[in-house]
This record gives structure tokens, C-alpha cells and sequence, in this order.
């Protein structure tokens, strides 16, 4: 299994450069660091001065893959792109082009991110598997009939919909919870409530139908009817044998995700005021703040990749015939 | 599987406690902590975290919103009086101000510019003025910085000032503002006014250079200002110094009353220059040290900011004067009151505007703008056309505050572009008929509520030189009868359309229809209909108008290269002076050719004759009458259609008080008072919590839950046959 994880982390290697020298052209096509400059500097009185010697600081006075004015091995390393690109795979993130230190910052709000994160996703799992398996066990008989209708009702409304509903809703009709807003320690709980229900809420739809359609695949096959003739209870062929041989595919939907909780949600947390890292990316490419823009979908990859890799291991962990050589 | 519904019932039960728990306390929806709400707070907003606090660095309204409460320039805006006028902050009294022809000789004031080689401003502070506690000023008992050299493995989890557990202070003194002149041309910080107070003041440019190279040899880390010279400034005294300008400039009173020019001590970048603090996001950008009614208590950008009171803030007192009628809408009724009057003030990061609205309709914002989602619901126009609340608003106490911005949008024209532009007769005809065609009464009424007022020049209401009335109307697109102002009709329009060649929209020359495009940086799905309806106007002359959408970078470069044909831009004013106008258009100042400000490239040798003759006079009425025969110049060549000045609406709630809209001033928070009983009390009224249908949708579940158990019992039963 080692030999495995390692040449796993080797292949990820290329991916990660790839994925950086896309980032790279696809920032560099839309912005020059003359625009980037500007932004920083601001609208007035900004002089031409001004806008070389930011780029000149920064570093991005360079060209940006290949330096025909330099020798040797300067012709790569004296770039844009190798300058920027070699403390990432050291994880070593550096400073925003606004002067922040990018480490501090995702350290700092990455929690919130994930006090919201984590429970809606368990909760939200629990809820829909739940659900689904009800919906196995009533299938053809009119209550599957109007859970699925309901399902897919509610999938078909947007997740703002849900947001802002609730909030009207619970916070400002019935006054039962914060609008927005969060505190640290044991008060953030009153400030997740609302969130965290309404995205339970409003994955239901979509998460019950999914797992239903997997609980049917499972439903039906002959252990199952094997299980049945045995003598043993509907919902005991439902738990100990359906659940357990569809935990492949849940496990694919979900390790996948767990790495990349903690960064968050742009719009949950734009409307419920969560200073997590939800917003942090979309932030820095409205303030043309490169060096976040390229920290942020590093980490990403990186965690995409490790999501995947979980995913293989945990594979091993539920389903005893599944080995990584 | 009973069981299993056993345990839905159970969560469904522990959830419905949860919610019970939350709607223990007396008003669940708080987002404060219990009874905050009855101390002397402000709570407001704040879409977006402000990019920089470091006086340096700070020029936008959301970063002057929050360190003008905490810096202190020499002079400020006198809160309640008209016209805008300084008057002194930190300053012991307004500046003595010396002109010296070359010899150095003084002149008397009314010596002519031609003859001022340089201008000396003598100013004064006040002694006895304390910076804020702060860790940078911190001492020990043997006078050493206590954290001037941080140790690492010492100084454990710090994450704010709040760690540190001395803080001290200092008297300011006049050396502090001549290290803040310093900083404004320090390499690293990129301060906005640094080229334009090179020009200005006397050696600062060389000190420039000499930082740069300094800064460059050395490094990153702190660079020690106080040992560079700057020939026009001098300290003459622990209270008083001199600055030298260049020439005339009277303009530059308002800049020192500009956080560029607030103090600064420079324990602060001392401190802050080391990379442990650096590592931490601890910074003079982050963290401001200023002699402020108000400190910088909590700073999490990314969740919400706190002032709080500064216990050393020097005295100050509410003014006792204001315009007429001040006294009667109650503005004075706070004269005398020791300053600031509110001890803490609270801006959460809120992004939406919804939940914002919301939340100020519970009474948890003291104050809100008004979004065009919410504004029918606020605002409703009188048969009349002035803006009033609505019943529901009324009810709740809330009131309205309406100001006209020192602010212009405009439609410019590239004066350089060989079909727009040119001063010729002909194609100032065709600007005109466009900025006749180009109903921005309209504009206000469709696209702004209501919320602006049509421009009539270059000036806005509240800037010396604008003329209200009458007199101050656009006689090339507007007539003026019955006592009001009436745009001519489109008909004249055309007859200038005629009369520039382009009859009906079609070149005289060539047969074919006029063609114009527009750069616009408004590109959105909200700005389609926008757009739409500037097609429709420039259709009306038969002037097919061709969009050109693009992101603001390429929008900045098709302007810095001239590119554009028509364009769509504003200004703000910086201060309230004629000249922070004018100087758009002013020829030496042309985009194209020189960088500046004027964005449309107009080169009008008699206008830059008048505007230089106007800037550097003093107030009065030839000067006035300079303006008047530069808005008649402009508004004859119409090198902008002059768009509209925007309108602010503020809501606010009865408790807030002392709300006077001053344009100019960014300090007036100190001014301001919370009745904070009334807001509690108002609070506990409008946020009774509703348990009723939660338990309604419990029991809504429950009976789910039941009817499930039955069937599923049912189904246990049934045979199968």
C-alpha cells in the first residue's frame, strides 16, 4: 500500500505543476501586472512611476515563462512563473500582494469554514441516507410516490432561495435565530444553527434521490433476496446488507469532498456573515491579488488530489476485497 | 426499522431543544451578546474589508470611514457649518501663511503668483495632545522600548495588539508630522499623493530618491526616516513647524486636513517592521496608532472591526454653531458635550445587502443606505417629487437623510477622436445636440430612483463657484422657464445635428449614418438595460451607438492610450475647492499626453489660461466670476455630457442622533449619539420570538414521522396474498 500511496503523490507532481502554469496563462491572459498595479495603487492620481515600481517589487517585471535575456538556466528561473511557483510546492505561500501573510490568513478562517462545513455535511449525510432508505423501504406505494415528488420539489428550488426564505423565515418573521453574523467558542452554535439547517434543508432534494438511486441498484440484487428468504426483516436487509454494499459509491461522494471542506462556501457564508474562506479566492481575483489567486487553487489541487487518495484508502477500509498495490 | 424511526423522532426532538435553547435567552435573533445592545454602541456594516488603514496609503471611503475617527490631521471640516470650512483639530490655530519671492524676501498677501517663488505654512499644534495606548510606545521602567526587539520563542501565540500586556503612550509633537510627510514617499508603502506632493512640496522629490536608494541597498525591514533631511519641512519647535511649497498652492490647507497629513510617531514603524508581527498580519495597515477619539480595538477584516473610546483623547467639545435652522432640527442640542459622545462602535463584515436590511429592520444596525431591492419599501415620492418614508418606515421611527454627493458622472468625449472631437464650431454642435439628446432626468428617474440631480457643469452642489438656480444652468441644454429648469426639446437637437453636418443622423459628407461607440466598463446582465436605454437616446439623433463592454484594466489602458470615442467616468471630490474640478480638463493634465486626470484629452489653450489664473486665488467674487467663464467655456466646447450628481439616502433610526450629512468630513462619528435605552427597548418590542410554528411544524413531523411508523407496521402485517 506504501508503493502505492507513493507513486501516487509522484503522479501528483505533474498535475500540480500543470495545474500552476494553467493558472498562470489563464490570470496573465485577462490581467497584465501593469492592471494588477493599478488596482492595488487605486483610481487616483496613480502615476506610470508608480505602476513600474509596484511591479518591480513584486517581481512581476520579469517575463512570465521564459526570459530570453538571461543564460544558462536563468532563462527559466529568472520568471514570473519559477520565481512564484517553487515556494508553493514547500507550502510556503508568501505574502498577498496587499502585504497579508497568506498562511495567517487561511489559518484564521479556515475555521469558521469548517464549523459550518462539517456539520452540514454530517448532519446532511445522515438526513438524506435516512430519507432514501425510507423511501426504499415504502418503494411502491404511494409514500414513495410523494417522497420522491417532494424531492424533486425541493431540489428544483434554488439553494438562494432556501437562504433567503429561511431567513425571512426563521431570523425575521418568527425571530428565532440571528440573521447573519458569528462568534467564537460555544456562541458560534446559536449563528451555525440557521445555516446549517438550511443547507440540510436544502440538499435533501438532491442528496435523497442520489442515494435512493443507489440503495435501488442494491435493492434488488440476489443477495438481497437471499437475505429476505432467510426469514430476515425488511429493515434489517435494508441495514446490514443494502447499506453496507452501497457504501462504494457514498464513500466516492464524500472522501473526495472532506479535504476541501475548510474552504468553505462562497454564498452560505456571504449571507450568513461567516468569516470563513469561502469567499477568500473569488475575493482576491476581484482585487486581482495573484499571489492568493495562485495559493489558494494550489491548495486545492492538493487537496483534490488528497481527497482522491482517501478515497482509494477508504475503499480498502470498506470492502475487504479492494487492495492497493 | 423502529428503531431507526425511533431515532428520527429522537433527533427531530433534540433539534426542536436546540431551537428552545436558542429562544431561552429574551431575544434569540441577537447577533450581539446579551445587554450590549443597552451600552453606548454603533452597530454598522461593511460590505467590504478596506484595503488599507495606514494614513499613507488610505484614499477611498470605505478606509476614511474608519481611520479618520482614529487619525488627526491639523485641521478638519467644522461639522454642522455651510459652506464647507476648516477649521483647526490638532492645530493650535489656522496656518500663518508667508509667501517669499526667490530672494526669500516675505511678500504681502496679495502679492501677485508670478512672484511667489514659495509659500511657507507655519503651524501650530496643540500641547498636551496623547497618542492611544499602544505597545509600540510601551516603556519600562528604565525608559527601553519594552516591545521594540520581539523575541520569538518569547512572545507565544500573539494575534493582536490585545496581547501585548503593556501599552503606553506619548505626547505628539511636531517631529510626528514631519515623519508622516516622510512616509508618504517611502518606497515600500506607494502612498496615492506622493507624485502630487513632490510637485508641491520643497525637497521631497530628492528625499524620494535618496529613500529609494537607500531602500534598495538595505532591504526589506524598517528604514529609519528621521535620519534623511527634507529641505521644506523644519521643525521649529516641539509644537510647531514649517512647511515649504513650491509656488502658490492654496488648495493644500484642504490637504492637511487629509489623513495623508494625520501624525505619526515613529515608535509605530519600529515596532511593526518586525517579521514576527509581520508573520502574524500584525501591521501599521492593519493595526493604526493615532492621537483619534477612537482606537482600533478588534480588527478581523474578514468578521468585524471595533472602535472604541480612546481614553487619552485630548478635549474636545460639540459645536455650538451651525447654519440656520440647525438649532431646530436639533443639531445643537449636544453643544458643549465633551467629544466623542458613543464609547464603542461595531462594523460586521455584510456582504448582502438583504440580511442587512433585515437586520436593520430589527433594529440591529442603527443605520442603513438604501439598496434598490429595499427601496420601494422605504421611500415613496411625493405628488410634488420629494422623497418620503413610507407608512410602514414611519411606524418604526426611522428617518431619512438625503444628500447631494460632491461628486460628477459623466459622459466624456475623447477630444482627440477626429469625429467627436475637435473645438471647431461643427463638432462642439454635434457634442451639444448629443448632450441635449441624452435625457439624464430620465436616467435618474428609471435606472437611480429618483436619487440624483442633472448636472448643469462641471461643479457640484457645495463647491465654491457652483450657482444654483438661474444662474447656474446649462444654457446649451437646458431653457429655463416658469422658475424651472426645462431641457430643450429634441428638435433643437436635431437643428445642431443639421447644423454639425450629420442631418438625421447621416454624414453630410459621405452619405452614411453616423456611427459612435461607447467604452463602458458596465457589462453585467443589471447593465444590459442601462445600455439599451443609451442607444435609444443616441437613436433619437438617428446616431447608431455601438457598445464596446470591457473589464476596467483594458478600460484604464484604452483611456491611457486615448483609444476611446465616448466614455463613461466620475470624480469625487478630494476637497471642496473648484479647482479639484476644473483640473480635468485642464490641458497639461490630458491623459493621452501627459498621464493626468483629463481623461478626454481636452486642450482648450484660453480655458487653461483661465484655470490657472482661477486655481491659486483666493475666494471671492472675481474669482467667481473666473468660474462662471470657465463652465460657459466648457459647457459650449461640451467635452463631457455632464451626467448627474448623486444623491445619498441614509436611513437611520430615531435613536441615532446628531446625523448632519457633512460630504466633507469623515470624523463624524464623535459627533454622533445613541439614545441607547430607546434602542433596547425598541429592540425588545419588535423581536418577540414566535415559537408557535415551530411547534406547529414539529408536530407537522411528528405526524410524518407516525404515519410512517403505521405503514411500515401495516406492511409488517399484510400477507402476501
Amino acid at each position: 500500500m506504501m508503493t502505492y500511496l507513493v507513486r501516487r503523490m509522484l503522479y501528483a507532481l505533474p498535475l500540480l505543476v500543470g495545474v500552476n502554469i494553467l493558472t498562470f496563462m489563464l490570470f496573465f491572459v485577462v490581467n497584465t501586472p501593469e492592471d494588477m498595479a493599478r488596482m492595488h495603487l487605486g483610481q487616483k492620481h496613480v502615476t506610470p512611476e508608480a505602476i513600474q515600481q509596484w511591479t518591480h517589487e513584486r517581481g512581476y517585471d520579469q517575463p512570465l515563462f521564459f526570459n530570453g535575456g538571461e543564460a544558462g538556466s536563468k532563462v527559466l528561473t529568472e520568471t514570473v512563473f519559477y520565481q512564484k511557483s517553487v515556494g508553493l510546492f514547500l507550502f510556503r505561500f508568501g505574502r498577498s500582494d496587499a502585504g497579508r501573510d497568506i498562511k495567517a490568513d487561511i489559518r484564521q478562517r479556515m475555521w469558521p469554514s469548517l464549523a459550518i462545513a462539517v456539520p452540514s455535511l454530517v448532519i446532511g449525510l445522515l438526513v438524506n441516507i435516512s430519507a432514501a432508505l425510507l423511501l426504499i423501504f415504502f418503494r411502491l406505494t404511494w409514500m414513495e410516490f410523494w417522497g420522491s415528488a417532494l424531492c424533486v420539489a425541493l431540489m428544483s428550488v434554488s439553494s438562494l432561495f432556501y437562504i433567503i426564505g429561511g431567513q425571512y423565515l426563521l431570523g425575521r418573521l418568527w425571530q428565532l435565530a440571528p440573521i447573519s453574523g458569528y462568534a467564537d467558542g460555544m456562541e458560534a452554535f446559536r449563528f451555525l444553527l440557521l445555516p446549517v439547517l438550511l443547507s440540510v434543508v436544502a440538499g435533501i432534494g438532491s442528496g435523497a434521490r442520489w442515494y435512493r438511486a443507489l440503495f435501488l441498484e442494491e435493492v434488488e440484487r440476489d443477495y438481497v433476496r437471499t437475505a429476505r428468504a432467510k426469514g430476515l426483516s425488511e429493515a434489517a436487509a435494508l441495514f446490514r446488507h443494502v447499506l453496507r454494499n452501497a457504501m462504494i459509491p457514498i464513500l466516492t461522494g464524500v472522501v473526495v469532498i472532506l479535504p476541501l471542506l475548510f474552504i468553505g462556501s462562497l454564498i452560505t457564508e456571504s449571507f450568513f456573515a461567516i468569516p470563513g474562506l469561502g469567499s477568500y479566492t473569488i475575493d482576491a481575483i476581484g482585487q486581482q491579488d495573484f499571489a492568493v489567486v495562485r495559493a489558494m487553487v494550489f491548495l486545492g489541487s492538493v487537496l483534490y488530489i488528497l481527497g482522491l487518495l482517501l478515497t482509494d484508502i477508504s475503499y480498502t477500509l470498506v470492502d475487504p476485497r479492494v487492495r492497493l498495490e | 426499522m423502529i428503531r431507526y424511526l425511533q431515532a428520527i423522532v429522537s433527533r427531530a426532538v433534540l433539534l426542536s431543544l436546540l431551537l428552545a435553547v436558542t429562544g431561552c435567552g429574551d431575544r434569540p435573533n441577537d447577533p450581539y451578546p446579551e445587554n450590549e445592545s443597552a451600552q453606548r454602541t454603533l452597530y454598522s456594516g461593511f460590505a467590504e474589508r478596506p484595503k488599507h488603514l495606514d494614513p499613507a496609503r488610505a484614499y477611498s471611503a470605505d478606509e476614511y470611514q474608519i481611520i479618520a475617527q482614529i487619525y488627526e490631521p491639523l485641521f478638519q471640516y467644522a461639522y454642522l457649518k455651510r459652506p464647507y470650512q476648516l477649521e483647526p483639530l490638532t492645530a493650535a490655530g489656522m496656518p500663518d501663511i508667508i509667501y517669499r519671492d526667490r530672494q526669500g524676501r516675505v511678500l504681502p498677501d496679495n502679492a501677485a503668483e508670478a512672484d511667489i517663488a514659495t509659500t511657507d505654512y507655519v503651524l501650530t499644534i496643540r500641547p498636551g495632545i496623547l497618542y492611544q495606548p499602544h505597545p509600540a510606545l510601551a516603556k519600562d521602567g528604565s525608559g527601553a522600548f519594552l516591545y521594540h526587539h520581539l523575541d520569538e520563542n518569547r512572545q507565544g501565540d500573539l494575534a493582536g495588539l490585545a496581547d501585548f500586556p503593556v501599552h503606553g503612550t506619548r505626547e505628539l509633537k511636531a517631529e510626528d508630522y514631519l515623519y508622516q510627510i516622510k512616509r508618504l514617499v517611502h518606497p515600500a508603502l506607494h502612498s496615492p499623493v506622493a507624485e502630487l506632493m513632490k510637485e508641491h512640496i520643497v525637497g521631497l522629490k530628492t528625499l524620494a530618491e535618496q529613500l529609494e536608494r537607500s531602500y534598495a541597498q538595505q532591504g526589506k525591514g524598517f528604514l529609519d526616516l528621521r535620519a534623511y533631511p527634507l529641505e521644506g519641512v523644519e521643525v521649529l519647535g516641539d509644537y510647531q513647524f514649517r512647511i515649504r511649497l513650491a509656488g502658490k498652492y492654496p488648495q493644500f490647507r484642504f490637504w492637511l486636513a487629509m489623513p495623508f497629513f494625520a501624525p505619526m510617531p515613529w515608535e509605530a514603524d519600529v515596532f511593526y517592521a518586525q517579521p514576527l508581527l509581520l508573520a502574524r498580519n500584525i501591521s501599521l495597515d492593519w493595526f493604526p496608532l493615532g492621537t483619534g477619539p477612537y482606537q482600533l480595538t478588534e480588527n478581523n477584516p474578514n468578521r468585524r472591526m471595533v472602535l472604541e473610546r480612546n481614553p487619552h483623547h485630548h478635549e474636545e467639545f460639540y459645536p455650538s454653531e451651525g447654519e440656520p435652522g440647525d438649532e431646530a432640527r436639533g443639531y445643537l442640542r449636544d453643544q458643549g458635550t465633551r467629544l466623542p459622545i458613543i464609547d464603542r462602535v461595531v462594523m460586521s463584515l455584510e456582504k448582502e445587502t438583504i440580511p442587512y436590511w433585515n437586520k436593520f429592520l430589527q433594529g440591529y444596525y442603527d443605520f442603513s443606505g438604501l439598496a434598490s431591492d429595499n427601496f420601494d419599501q422605504a421611500v415613496q415620492f411625493s405628488g410634488q417629487g420629494s422623497a418620503e418614508l413610507t407608512p410602514e418606515m414611519q411606524a418604526r421611527g426611522i428617518q431619512l437623510e438625503t444628500a447631494v454627493a460632491t461628486s460628477l458622472f459623466y459622459l466624456g468625449f475623447n477630444m482627440q477622436d477626429p469625429v467627436v472631437g475637435g473645438l471647431d464650431e461643427a463638432h462642439c454642435r454635434l457634442r451639444q445636440a448629443i448632450s441635449i439628446a441624452i435625457d439624464y432626468e430620465e436616467f435618474i428617474s428609471i435606472f437611480m430612483n429618483g436619487r440624483g440631480v442633472a448636472a448643469q457643469g462641471i461643479l457640484p452642489p457645495g463647491i465654491f463657484g457652483y450657482q444654483e438656480g438661474e444662474a447656474g444652468i446649462n444654457r446649451y441644454v437646458y431653457d429655463w422657464q416658469a422658475g424651472r429648469l426645462r431641457r430643450k426639446s429634441i428638435e433643437e437637437a436635431r437643428q445642431l445635428m443639421r447644423a454639425a453636418g450629420y442631418p438625421d443622423g447621416v454624414d453630410q459628407q459621405t452619405g452614411q449614418p453616423l456611427v459612435l461607440y461607447l467604452d463602458t466598463t458596465a457589462r453585467g446582465p443589471d447593465d444590459k438595460s442601462l445600455l439599451n436605454w443609451y442607444r435609444k437616446q443616441f437613436a433619437r439623433l438617428g446616431i447608431q451607438l455601438v457598445i464596446r463592454a470591457t473589464d476596467y484594466n483594458q478600460f484604464q489602458q484604452k483611456m491611457s492610450n486615448g483609444n476611446a470615442q465616448i466614455y463613461q467616468w466620475g470624480w469625487n471630490a478630494d476637497y471642496p475647492d473648484p479647482e479639484n474640478f476644473f483640473f480635468l480638463l485642464y490641458g497639461p493634465n490630458a491623459k493621452k499626453t501627459h498621464g493626468g486626470e483629463n481623461a478626454s484629452n481636452y486642450v482648450s489653450p484660453e480655458f487653461d489660461h483661465w484655470f490657472e489664473a482661477m486655481r491659486n486665488m483666493d475666494d471671492g467674487p472675481s474669482r467667481i466670476a473666473i468660474i462662471e467663464r470657465l463652465q460657459s467655456m466648457i459647457r459650449h466646447d461640451a467635452p463631457w455630457v455632464f451626467g448627474f450628481h448623486p444623491r445619498h439616502f441614509t436611513l437611520h433610526h430615531q435613536w441615532y442622533q446628531n446625523i448632519k450629512p457633512n460630504l466633507m468630513a469623515n470624523n463624524e462619528l464623535k459627533y454622533q449619539r445613541i439614545d441607547a435605552g430607546l434602542r433596547a427597548s425598541l429592540q425588545k418590542r419588535w423581536n418577540q420570538p414566535h415559537y408557535l410554528p415551530v411547534l406547529l411544524l414539529f408536530l407537522l413531523a411528528l405526524g410524518i414521522v407516525m404515519a410512517g411508523v403505521y405503514a411500515y407496521r401495516r406492511r409488517l402485517e399484510a400477507t402476501a396474498l
